[in-house]
């Protein structure tokens, strides 16, 4: 093989005294050549940010610092470098693509200036010259009408238009290193199918190495030539990625790659014998944007969710998927009554609450609980988990000790402690504070549950034991589950049925595994072929 | 902003004795409050610290400069000599006496109209954040209040009764409210879209205890903070009405109208503004550094704010 | 772009109303009865009655609003019983000195504060910042009249470089103008100053901690760019926002410094008629003040469209 781009030799980032560990990375050698793309995988906390920023030179002055080992990039020690020389780099020799394309724009500079700034730092080309250059890689990035789009402001563009802008600034000096931090994590699946396909292709002609940091095996499938996979600052294994897919050595990694869920759905006993315990018909909800007291312009409309018909039966799960602004939130706010729906009705057993008063509703509440999606914003950090626990129950007349005798049997059900009760969220982890809010929602004894997305927040391997949860206890309790989620590979595992929409309205639904088998709506089979990672079977039960 | 930021402070109350700790760590906190803490000492034995009556007006012994001796003649017969620390007015009135008693009048202005305007801006705030009903009318009765500067909308108050002690409260306290009833309905909106409030929504849990319970208590630290700049700010607009002469009644001590009264003498005498105008600094810079300290140390978010 | 203009426009109207309301309220709705304070204590039964009718107190509130706003409606503040002339008259005679001493002070105190605290952000933590920040904690303590004593003190009695005080009209020449205009202006600018500069220093930091600065940087590019071409623009709103903002501090400021340096402007005029009790110009006083202020806002807020193109709704 050809000398390597980056090496990476014994790294060590030191994290600042009175942490929870010493070193955010620990003795870290690995290498990216010429024209390979290297996954680093991981979970959060397993310093997978961290090498990039070690690399790129830009740990956070003051709380994480290089203490030792080597980093040579096309042979050259960039560990010994001074603040200046480092700088001549960036941009040049080795850039970066980060996660947040929203954020990491600059609001009020034109999409031109910003994929043109590394050429004005790094170049002396003229003005025209650099106009020519700037779109020419927008072209190169397949960015729609760039004579347009390059006056224009970053606001003005779609998620992926920005993500697309990120690269041609990154690229634009053709790096040898191409540094993406998550770069498809906060767009939608068939976005991030396109990202992922465009940066493939801007790699292989340009022969770019490409360190490739993300904590989806998906992705990785996908993607990657080789695997680094880290855990707690440390590397677990490294291989190429059939090996490591395939054939794991290390039970961390098999363990991960276990955790995954698989896009074959499991067989499920059909459920269409039981009473339908949620119905909704017709159901909107509109949004007027901008609209309101004194405003001239036209109040823009949006449909949030339009004409919105499905059920749920005792013991079912029902899946409703979808992508960012498809409107399954919206339904599921409405559901619980969190906001009232324009049209339509919403049935629980048979009665409609879509348009009860607060008063009316406060009975209502009982029979239907949601479990939200932010773990650490779930439980209010003031109170202890067991003040939260009891809080509906005493609402609706328990005694203050039968409602908590009744947490402790919960809490031992969703597999915590019962004698931590008194205990604050802070003192829990994101994967047992949405067992607590489970819990919660249990203490009402509901037949409806709602999960807003509730995995989403969770790592994998966290995400996989709350999934099993959520099955055990929609077995045990008979619950009738809506289950919103963006994720196909969660929907295939715990849904019964599926409902798929789109911009507020339902375009498809059916059994979970025939939908699986044989989508016909144009948009969900777009949606799975998008699902990074189809050709591998992930998932130990599948 | 961030509905986040009150969780990081006060987590638990274990966590909220440690914000405690990390105040009292912060110099600004130790400083400003062992300032604020003698300026009270001062006000309240201000009988035992030397001083004389501080309005007994005394022609002969007008416009002394500080240091100068003086004899009184006791009812007895004998005479004391002692020294006008501060020098004395136009009216020989002894001005250390009157600097000192002067603390009393601002630091009970500023305490009250700390607490009167962070009270009443507290439960406008949680109404217009709540109801949607009520918000649109109390914020533009806010914002009306808002676009009358502060200080020419307490001079306008005052002008409508005879000034007291009162009067001044009143005047003072009413320009303020708008500010914290912007803060308090900015933090219910946020708050109420947490989803641990919408828990509570869906647990059956009644509005009145949901604000109570859940959303109060995020109002707390930014309201402590907030309360504290007031008093500042109450202080130095006490002074400045008592300057103008349409404050508190001149016969009594205050800072504001010792400088007044100093006004007249000034190029001759300078000490008369000079004197209460280093304790009134002092003690508003005290007061401000009390509340640069607890906002760093209680509300990281909202440093960022200013 | 225009819909945003106007509808800025269209939104200061109630506020205004609600100033108009408030002014109009505040001396009907006085606890104390304003034609008995006008009379004074040695007032007679039939004096006050007669104050009172000429105030129009006696007639039932609602047409006496509509009688006031009326006459506010058509340029008419009414006569002051003080001055004994036409109060448009006394305001056009009063407000070059104002306009003069808020114009030199905006100028004098933005082109301090903002190098300051341009300053302090960059070299967070250093001496620089302390020093800065320490100023702004002092500015917003010390009160205006003894800052203003302070510095008649030093520059004008014991180094005699400048006038003690009083004003001298434009017209009669720039140097004179502004010689006098020069320590209250300074007087009046301490508290602004503390106040801009503390907002670009806090706004400038929270732009520095954005994702897109840490974008320019992995560009290479170098501190000074990315503190000026990225985070400055991006901080532009928060800054002018405070500078319009201050203009209330600058306008309570202005009653107080026109005091201390006798200079006969508007400031001057609402502490003389708040003495006399002159109601009908305290009520104009408020009215054209809050109204200036809510115009500079206004402008202020059309001019976030300059600073951040996402504002054009």
């Amino acid at each position: 093989m050809a000398d390597p781009v980056l090496a990476l030799d014994d790294l060590t980032v030191s994290l600042p005294a009175h942490g929870d560990r010493a070193r955010a990375v620990e003795n870290l050698s690995f290498t990216v050549g010429p024209g390979e793309i290297v996954c680093v995988v991981g979970e959060s906390g397993s310093g997978k940010s961290v090498t990039a920023q070690a690399v790129m030179g830009l740990l956070p002055k003051g709380q994480l610092s290089l203490t030792g080992g080597s980093i040579r990039l096309l042979g050259d020690e960039l560990a010994t470098k001074s603040a200046a020389e480092l700088r001549a780099l960036r941009g040049s020799r080795m850039a970066m693509v980060f996660q947040e394309p929203m954020t990491a724009l600059n609001p009020v500079i034109r999409i031109g200036d910003q994929i043109g700034e590394a050429l004005e730092i790094h170049t002396s080309l003229s003005g025209a010259d650099k106009r020519a250059r700037v779109l020419d890689i927008m072209r190169a990035v397949q960015l729609p009408d760039v004579e347009a789009l390059i006056d224009a402001y970053p606001h003005q563009l779609s998620g992926g238009q920005r993500q697309r802008v990120m690269i041609a600034s990154a690229i634009i000096l053709d790096p040898a290193l191409l540094i993406a931090d998550e770069p498809t994590t906060a767009l939608d699946v068939t976005t991030q199918a396109q990202i992922l396909r465009l940066i493939r292709e801007l790699q292989v002609r340009r022969n770019t190495g490409v360190l490739f940091i993300t904590h989806d095996f998906g992705v990785v499938a996908d993607i990657a030539h080789r695997v680094v996979v880290m855990e707690k600052g440390r590397v677990v294994e490294i291989g190429a990625k059939e090996e490591v897919l395939r054939r794991p050595r290390e039970a961390y990694t098999r363990m991960l790659i276990d955790a995954v869920p698989g896009l074959a759905p499991p067989a499920r006993a059909a459920m269409d014998q039981s009473a339908v315990a949620l119905e909704t018909r017709s159901l909107s909800k509109i949004y007027s944007v901008g609209g309101g007291f004194l405003s001239l312009g036209k109040g823009r409309v949006v449909n949030a969710a339009k004409d919105v018909s499905l059920t749920v039966r005792r013991g079912e799960t029902l899946g409703v998927v979808g992508e960012s602004g498809s409107g399954k939130s919206t339904v599921a706010r409405c559901v619980m009554r969190l906001i009232e729906p324009t049209g339509g009705d919403i049935l629980v057993h048979g009665e409609n609450i879509a348009h009860m008063s607060s008063s009316q509703l406060r009975a209502h509440r009982k029979r239907a609980q949601i479990v939200f999606q932010d773990p650490y914003r779930s439980l209010n950090p003031r109170r202890t988990i067991g003040e939260a626990i009891i809080e509906g129950p005493v609402n609706f007349g328990a005694s203050r000790e039968q409602a908590t005798t009744r947490a402790r049997e919960l809490m031992a059900l969703v597999g915590l402690s019962p004698d931590s009760l008194d205990r604050y969220p802070h003192q829990f982890s994101g994967g047992q504070r949405q067992r607590i809010c489970i819990a919660r929602a249990l203490a009402m004894e509901p037949d409806i549950l709602v999960a807003d997305e509730a995995v989403s927040a969770l790592d994998v391997s966290v995400q996989a034991q709350v999934l099993e949860l959520l099955d055990d206890v929609r077995k045990r309790f008979d619950l009738a589950v809506l289950f919103i989620t963006h994720d196909l590979r969660v929907a295939a595992q715990v849904c019964d049925r599926i409902v798929v929409m789109l911009k507020g309205e339902i375009v498809e639904q059916g059994p979970t595994a025939a939908l699986f088998r044989a989508p016909q709506h144009d948009y969900t089979k777009k949606l799975f072929a998008a699902a990074p990672g189809r050709d591998y079977a992930f998932g130990g039960r599948t | 902003m961030s509905a986040q930021a009150p969780s990081s402070f006060v987590a638990s109350a274990a966590a909220g004795r440690g914000a405690l700790r990390l105040a009292t760590r912060n110099s600004g906190v130790v400083i400003g409050g062992l300032i604020v803490l003698a300026m009270i000492a001062i006000a309240i034995l201000a009988p035992f610290l030397g001083t004389v009556d501080p309005t007994e007006i005394n022609p002969a012994l007008r416009n002394k400069l500080p240091g100068a001796e003086r004899t009184i003649r006791l009812d007895d017969g004998t005479t004391r000599s002692s020294t006008f620390i501060m020098g004395s007015d136009s009216l020989g009135r002894d001005v250390y006496s009157r600097v000192l008693y002067g603390a009393r009048i601002s630091l009970v202005i500023g305490a009250s109209v700390a607490l009167l305007s962070v009270a009443g801006g507290l439960a406008i705030g949680m109404i217009a954040g709540y109801f949607r009903w009520a918000d649109a009318v109390v914020m533009r009765i806010m914002d009306g209040l808002m676009a009358i500067p502060a200080i020419l909308l307490a001079i306008a108050l005052v002008s409508l009764s005879r000034a007291g002690l009162l009067a001044v409260i009143v005047a003072i306290t009413i320009p303020e409210i708008p500010r914290v009833v912007r803060l308090v309905r900015s933090i219910v909106l946020s708050v109420r879209e947490e989803p641990y409030v919408e828990a509570a929504v869906t647990a059956g849990t009644s509005v009145p205890l949901l604000l109570w319970r859940h959303v109060l208590p995020n109002t707390i630290a930014p309201l402590i903070v907030q309360g504290t700049f007031i008093c500042a700010s109450a202080i130095l607009v006490e002074a400045i009405l008592s300057f103008l002469g349409i404050g508190i009644p001149t016969s009594t001590p205050t800072w504001g109208n010792i400088m007044a009264e100093g006004r007249q003498f000034f190029r001759i005498f300078p000490h008369n503004i000079f004197f209460p105008g280093v304790f009134l600094a002092l003690t508003v810079l005290a007061i401000n550094m009390l509340g640069d300290g607890l906002r760093d140390a209680l509300d990281p978010k909202m440093a960022k704010r200013v | 772009m225009i819909a945003y203009v106007l509808r800025r426009v269209l939104a200061t109207i109630p506020v205004m109303l609600v100033v108009a309301v408030f002014v109009f309220l505040m001396l009907r709705l006085s606890p104390a009865d304003p034609a008995a304070i006008i009379a004074g204590d040695s007032a007679t039964t039939e004096q006050v009655a007669e104050i009172r009718s000429r105030l129009g107190l006696d007639q039932p509130i609602l047409s006496q609003f509509v009688i006031w706003f009326g006459k506010l409606a058509r340029g008419d503040l009414g006569e002051s019983f003080f001055f004994k002339k036409s109060i448009v008259e006394l305001i056009g005679e009063r407000i070059e000195p104002t306009l003069s001493l808020a114009f030199v002070t905006i100028v004098l105190a933005v082109a301090i504060a903002i190098p300051l605290g341009v300053l302090a952000a960059y070299r967070q933590g250093s001496w620089v910042d302390r020093i800065v920040m320490g100023f702004s904690v002092l500015g917003f303590s010390v009160p205006v009249f003894v800052i203003g004593y302070l510095l008649i003190y030093l520059f004008a009695i014991k180094l005699g470089w400048l006038p003690v005080q009083g004003y001298q009209r434009i017209a009669q020449g720039v140097g004179g103008w502004l010689e006098r205009l020069i320590l209250p202006a300074l007087t009046l600018s301490v508290i602004y100053v503390a106040l801009v500069a503390r907002m670009t220093r806090t706004s400038l930091l929270e732009v520095l901690s954005e994702d897109y600065i840490r974008t320019a940087r992995a560009k290479g590019q170098i501190e000074l760019k990315v503190l000026f071409r990225h985070a400055l623009k991006n901080a532009a709103v928060p800054i002018v926002t405070v500078v319009g903002l201050g203009v209330a501090l600058l306008i309570g400021g202005v009653v107080v410094t026109e005091s201390v340096y006798t200079i006969p402007g508007l400031g001057r005029l609402t502490v003389d008629a708040v003495l006399a009790r002159d109601y009908p110009v305290i009520q104009a006083v408020i009215l054209l003040f809050s109204f200036v202020y809510v115009l500079i806002n206004l402008l202020i807020d059309l001019s976030y469209t300059l600073f951040d193109p996402r504002i054009r709704y």
